[in-house]
């Protein structure tokens, strides 16, 4: 029986990790996703979980503890946002070569400078090529239901990769919202228990963990490593499944909004893609046919899938709630791009950075967006590709 | 698991490493030669050493070892009071040349040779 | 989004607007509304103007902008009329509740011509009266909802004593108080 009730974004992923009542829990706070381990911690003191919360010194060192407990065999996450997620830089790539299964729960805030506490991509965008597996939510429920699928994915043996769960920070982090909740049971019987092949507190097999790897092997282990990514497609789409059959919320690597029909789309990741879909509402009432394509799987990137998705379309334009200072556009612009090039698609092209720092996006905002796709299927000019929504000048 | 480490070679494919390069078996170390990383070693004078174990604990790499011999055998001062006595080695496979043990010893029965 | 009602708080960091707004989206909610309570953030500052916003509809919420033209403004602390346009949107059919002793007439000078509904409660004199102290957060959340008619006065009543025996598990005392000033300031408001 799903479970009414009305949850902030962050409520709603501690209450996830209360169902599933992880192992270990290593946590240092920050700006927006702090409320994460500070609800868990009450579910501990309260001993409504068994989890072992650390509150260690640092993020560098959360990350690193979250590592050696995956490695001693336990489950185990941590959660934190913009700074917070740049100091944990280096055990990212550990996790991720190390073939770690553990779950990280970013709430997204901009990194400085100059320095700002509010939403956008920047932070998890940058650790885009850690190696973990990154899958975005719109809202509160998608970011629960993410959460209560992230470790299967992590934990599959063809995968063994960590995964990131991220949410807006304060827009849906902070945002009290209706949602529906599994049961305690469901949750328990669909994540399951966690018994790893191998770990180090198995007295049967002695095992290193994490050895230096000279020339000889290192670009073998890379290349294990590039295909776990790949069978990470499949996982990501069995657990999504399952998850459907369970609660009737159906999950992809990306959401289709009217997209079948669309003349103009738009590609974005995160909360922005809800307001989107009020615009989308409105122009459909007035005979336009613009459509959405909600990206919810970044790492590993569906190229072929997204190009298929929009082969129909005129023109399209891709929103990124961050820059990468290519002075071409931002990373979901390049990699959707190169998605659409190599499909052959002939459908012009933007790239749009948006929302920094929490700047707001409004119905009205995205329905310029599609009056300026019109525009540009009707030229057939696309006239400059990398383009700023919402900055004064 | 246990893995077979003999797999582990030059020629293997990427497909046959083990997940996340983990090594499945335990005191691997004693098969990988350090020893090679050197050119100078240490040489023990058996005369001069007085048995202290001062270089068997400072040595880094446990590269020091202990022999157990039979003291009755041998002669001299204190021979044959106890039958079994240590003597102290280098193991050269381990030994890295570092000179740790040379610039410990209290009795100057340690020079680093080259090789 | 037919049948989306969307108010704006205007408070100072500390005096509990967000609270209010969060606490409404979860009256609202036990009515089987979907509906959406958040903060605008910044660096948190008591005493600071901060906005607040709630959207409630009949359909699921799936905008997450900040809210231009709502039907209705909260006004938690008077001194804002100052330095804040709190009528910056507000739809001529909607109204504006205003914390204050003064009367309409002296503050409509304050509401840059707005020609839609004004209210006043002195959540001061409620709160001093029922609570002993000045927590203005619960008279003005009984005050939106009376006047937006949002829900019935009695269903909110009990909805808002089941909120506070959670909210205030550890200090059952002042539940009574906070349920007198939610009464109080219904009756109050004009």
């Amino acid at each position: 029986m799903a479970k009414r009730e009305r949850l902030s974004g962050n409520e709603a992923v501690a209450i996830a990790l209360k169902q599933i009542n992880p192992d270990v829990f290593p946590a240092f706070p920050i700006t927006p996703s702090t409320e994460i381990p500070q609800y868990f911690a009450s579910f501990v003191a309260n001993g409504l979980v068994d989890t072992e919360f650390i509150p260690v010194e640092s993020e560098h060192s959360s990350m690193s503890a979250a590592i050696g407990a995956s490695a001693a065999g336990a489950r185990a996450l941590t959660a934190t946002s913009s700074a917070g997620l740049a100091y944990m830089w280096e055990p990212l790539y550990l996790a991720a070569s190390n073939r770690l299964p553990l779950v990280l729960a970013v709430v997204n805030r901009a990194l400085s400078g100059p320095i700002n506490i509010n939403c956008d991509h920047s932070d998890s965008m940058g650790a885009r090529d850690s190696g973990f597996i990154q899958l975005y939510a719109e809202n509160n429920q998608e970011a629960y239901d993410n959460m209560v699928q992230a470790f299967r994915i992590s934990e599959h043996k063809d995968v063994q990769l960590p995964v990131m769960i991220c949410q807006d920070g304060f827009i849906t982090s902070h945002a009290v919202e209706n949602i529906t909740l599994l049961e305690d049971k469901e949750v328990k019987d669909f994540v399951g228990e966690y018994e790893p092949e191998n770990y180090l507190l198995n007295p049967a097999c002695p095992t290193a963990v994490g050895p230096y790897s000279v020339t000889d092997y290192y670009m073998e282990a890379k290349r294990a490593q590039a295909e776990a990514m790949k069978n990470a497609k499949d996982v990501i789409l069995e657990v999504a499944k399952e998850f459907g059959d369970l609660s009737g919320r159906n999950y992809g690597f990306f959401e289709s909004y009217h997209l079948e029909d669309a003349e103009y789309a738009v590609v974005m990741i995160g909360s922005a893609a809800g307001t989107t879909k009020d615009t989308i509402d409105q122009l459909r009432k007035q005979g336009v046919k613009a459509g959405l394509l909600k990206l919810r799987v970044f790492r590993p990137f569906p190229a072929e899938e997204i190009a298929e998705a929009l082969k129909n379309v005129k023109a399209v334009a891709i929103m990124d709630r961050a820059d990468s200072f290519s002075n071409q556009g931002g990373p979901l612009g390049a990699e959707v791009m190169s998605a659409m090039y190599r499909k052959h698609l002939q459908a012009e092209a933007i790239n749009i950075v948006y929302g920094l720092g929490g700047r707001d996006v409004t119905v009205e905002d995205m329905g310029e967006v599609f009056a300026e796709l019109a525009r540009i299927a009707k030229t057939g000019e696309a006239g400059d590709t990398y383009r700023f929504m919402g900055v004064r000048g | 698991m246990a893995v077979d480490l003999n797999k582990l070679h030059l020629r293997a494919p990427w497909q046959d490493l083990t997940t996340g390069m983990m090594i499945h078996a335990g005191g691997t170390s004693v098969e990988f030669h350090t020893g090679e990383w050197t050119a100078v070693k240490p040489s023990i004078d058996q005369d001069k050493c007085k048995k202290c174990g001062r270089c068997h604990m400072v040595c880094p790499d446990s590269a020091i070892v202990v022999r157990v011999v039979d003291n009755a055998r041998m002669e001299g001062p204190g021979c044959g009071k106890t039958a079994l006595d240590r003597m102290y080695q280098v193991d050269t496979d381990h030994c890295k040349g570092c000179g740790i043990c040379a610039y410990n010893c209290p009795f100057d029965a340690i020079e680093m040779e080259g090789m | 989004m037919s049948n989306c009602t969307e108010i704006r708080w205007h408070g100072r960091g500390g005096q509990g607007a967000k609270t209010a707004a969060l606490l409404l989206a979860d009256v609202m909610f036990q009515t089987g509304k979907y509906v959406q309570g958040f903060p605008e953030y910044g660096p948190e500052r008591m005493g600071a103007p901060i906005t607040a916003y709630n959207r409630i509809s009949d359909d699921k919420v799936r905008v997450h902008s900040n809210i231009y033209e709502p039907e209705y403004v909260v006004v938690v602390d008077e001194s804002l009329l100052e330095t804040v346009d709190v009528t910056k949107g507000l739809k001529k059919d909607g109204a504006i509740v205003i914390n204050t002793e003064k009367d309409k007439e002296t503050l409509k000078k304050h509401l840059n011509g707005y020609e839609g509904d004004v209210y006043t409660i002195d959540a001061k004199k409620v709160s001093m009266k029922c609570l002993g102290k000045y927590f203005p957060n619960s008279p003005m959340l009984a005050s939106i909802v009376k006047v937006t008619g949002l829900m019935d006065e009695q269903q909110f009543l009990n909805e808002m004593r089941a909120s506070y025996a959670h909210k205030f598990a550890s200090k059952p005392e002042v539940i009574e108080g906070n349920m007198k000033a939610l009464e109080m300031a219904m009756k109050e408001v004009r």
